[in-house]
């Protein structure tokens, strides 16, 4: 099921603005991995450039390679589609399809990639909704709008129409930053459970919730603005906010930073 | 100064205020028509229409010195900009009022059978009957034909504008379709006319221009196209960027994305614009008149012959020397309208359909 990704050099830009540079950088798969670092410093542009989400704004162009269990997901004869489908993203705000309901939201990326049985998709919508911690909360409205629920609701919905398409990694750019503390605690158990079956790659500006959630944290920094985000250190959650090895990580997650 | 003032530093401020009583407000009202009425009246200078607007006028400026008197100047603004608020609403409804009023009392006194029934054709100026049959089917036949065509074009067109165009090309595209929506619908007729009916029909009828209900249903197309293309070209960009993206994190190609996603959450929206322009095309006359030529018989064949439409039906018939054609434009200015309001209404429900109830 999860796989391992692994970036080498993987270098983005905005049109003429090189975001990061250069960046290397190996994911285990079935652990949960952290990206933190000031505003601005590319984290959220790394982890779009995973499932190649980054090329989607006009202008927007990634060069390097991506590889998932060895296979480049930068190369030329590469279905971005099927790139997508194997990478899944939670947003940093919900946003579940409005015109659809709960059942439609969850099931949306099998059904629009062609899948129409009926049992099918509804044994695919409680799988996804139990793994989401949110099957008992909502069986019984399943055909009510998703944009209904709270805004935790719709983030753990979310969650659970990324995982219904089965994919192998899960990126989540911010996913609790728009959420109160119990939905945050609702949604870092969640990850907890669904390290067992996918490699997860999580933004945050929390610390607190690196050190809670992942194995493994990258820190990202930039010198100054508008100079290109850059890897600092990369290393075992436990090793990074205990003794880090640089001195700008340190300066960071001591808040001394800037 | 205002007589509200802060209060000192260190002092509570009081959240109970003097209120004026609201029999207060009727009561300058109805001396602020009272001395309107007289000044009118009395000097001669207007009728009710006057009298109702100077009385407006000066039960504001009563309104707003009374109430600072009592309430204090923020309160006195507040009140008379409510006022004024509150009026410019009427105001802008009233004529909306009377429009319909008009068209409803002065249109039932035709709308029956006949007037469903029958056409112009042999009716001479003395028969009291004689119905807009031929004109219903000219506008139903036209407006179809051009919506069948503009709002395809319109809608794909305004998807590649939002969703894939980019540069100089799109750029040309959007000013051209802005000059498009300024066109004088007299314009759009004389170039059905040149291009249409005078160079290319003749290829269809032995060498001889004819006049027919398409060459309308082109003449429409040309002042529906760019409205579609506007309104829907601004609701596509109001769908915001995280619904697109989250369809395609999923997987998602990017043409089921537009298709699954993009247009039902921007339905509504697009279905309000394709609706005012189709009522803006049902009633142009002038290009009818040009292209279509009119004709007092039913015509069910938009390609061949002569074609009427109730907007020139309308025009004909009060225009027309006949004592009881006044009655016929009437009804079918009232019919044009219900005729509008029901598309509108059965557009609305069905866009309405696709949502989930709460």
């Amino acid at each position: 099921m999860a796989k391992r990704v692994e970036a080498t050099g993987v270098t983005a830009y905005y049109g003429s603005f090189k975001a990061i540079d250069n960046i290397n950088l190996s994911v285990e798969p079935k652990t949960v991995t952290a990206l933190i670092g000031p505003s601005g410093c590319g984290k959220s542009t790394f982890l779009r450039s995973i499932n190649r989400m980054h090329e989607v704004l006009p202008g927007a162009r990634v060069e390097g390679k991506l590889t998932i269990d060895s296979e480049n997901i930068y190369d030329k004869d590469v279905d971005v589609t099927a790139v997508r489908r194997m990478i899944g993203m939670v947003f940093q705000r919900p946003n579940p399809f409005p015109t659809m309901s709960i059942f439609d939201n969850v099931v949306a990326g099998l059904k629009l990639n062609g899948v129409r049985r009926k049992s099918v998709l509804e044994d695919a919508a409680e799988k996804a909704l139990r793994s989401a911690n949110l099957w008992d909360e909502v069986k019984d409205r399943l055909g009510k709008p998703g944009a209904g629920l709270s805004g935790g609701q719709q983030q753990r919905l979310c969650i659970a129409r990324t995982i219904a398409v089965e994919p192998q990694v899960v990126l989540m750019d911010e996913p609790c930053s728009a959420l109160d503390p119990i939905s945050t605690l609702a949604i870092e158990d969640l990850m907890f459970k669904l390290k067992d079956r996918y490699t997860i790659i999580i933004v945050t500006h929390n610390m607190q919730q690196a050190a809670r959630v992942s194995d493994r944290t990258a820190f990202f920094s930039i010198e100054r603005t508008g100079d290109p985000g850059r890897l600092i250190e990369y290393d075992s959650t436990q090793k990074i906010f205990s003794n880090p090895g640089q001195k700008k990580t340190e300066d960071y997650i001591t808040g001394r930073f800037g | 100064m205002s007589t509200t003032t802060l209060p000192a530093p260190g002092q509570s401020p009081t959240l109970h205020t003097k209120r004026l009583p609201a029999v207060a407000f009727l009561g300058i009202a109805v001396v602020a028509l009272g001395v309107s009425a007289a000044i009118c009246y009395g000097a001669g200078i207007g009728g009710w229409v006057l009298t109702l607007v100077l009385g407006l006028i000066l039960y504001m400026v009563g309104v707003y010195f009374a109430v600072r008197a009592v309430e204090g100047a923020r309160s006195a603004r507040n009140r008379t900009w409510s006022a004024l608020i509150h009026s410019a609403f009427v105001l802008a409804v009233l004529p909306l009022a009377s429009v319909t009023w008009t068209l409803i009392s002065k249109g039932m006194e035709r709308f029956d059978g006949d007037f469903f029934n029958a056409s112009m054709n042999n009716i001479g100026a003395r028969d009291p009957n004689g119905g807009a049959y031929h004109a219903i089917i000219g506008t139903l036949e036209q407006v179809g034909i051009a919506a069948a065509i503009t709002i395809p074009l319109g809608v794909l067109g305004a998807i590649y504008i939002v969703e894939y165009g980019r540069g100089r090309f799109t750029f040309l595209i959007r000013f051209f379709v802005d000059v498009m929506t300024g066109i004088p619908s007299i314009v759009a007729g004389l170039f059905v006319l040149a291009f249409w009916v005078l160079i290319v029909s003749p290829w269809f009828n032995d060498g001889a221009p004819a006049f027919s209900g398409f060459a309308a249903a082109l003449a429409l197309s040309v002042l529906m196209l760019p409205t579609i293309v506007r309104s829907t070209e601004e609701m596509l960009r109001l769908v915001p960027a995280p619904l697109r993206e989250g369809s395609y994190a999923l997987g998602v190609p990017k043409w089921k994305t537009i298709l699954k996603i993009v247009i039902p959450t921007a339905l509504p929206g697009i279905v309000t614009g394709i609706m005012l322009s189709i009522a803006r095309a049902a009633g142009e006359t002038a290009p009818v008149l040009l292209v279509a030529g009119g004709s007092a018989a039913i015509n069910f064949n938009p390609f061949t012959g002569q074609q009427g439409s109730l907007s020139l039906f309308v025009f004909q018939q009060a225009g027309d020397a006949s004592r009881f054609a006044p009655a016929r434009a009437w009804t079918g200015a009232l019919t044009l309208v219900a005729l509008v309001l029901i598309l509108t209404i059965a557009a609305k429900l069905l866009a309405r359909r696709n949502r989930i109830p709460r």
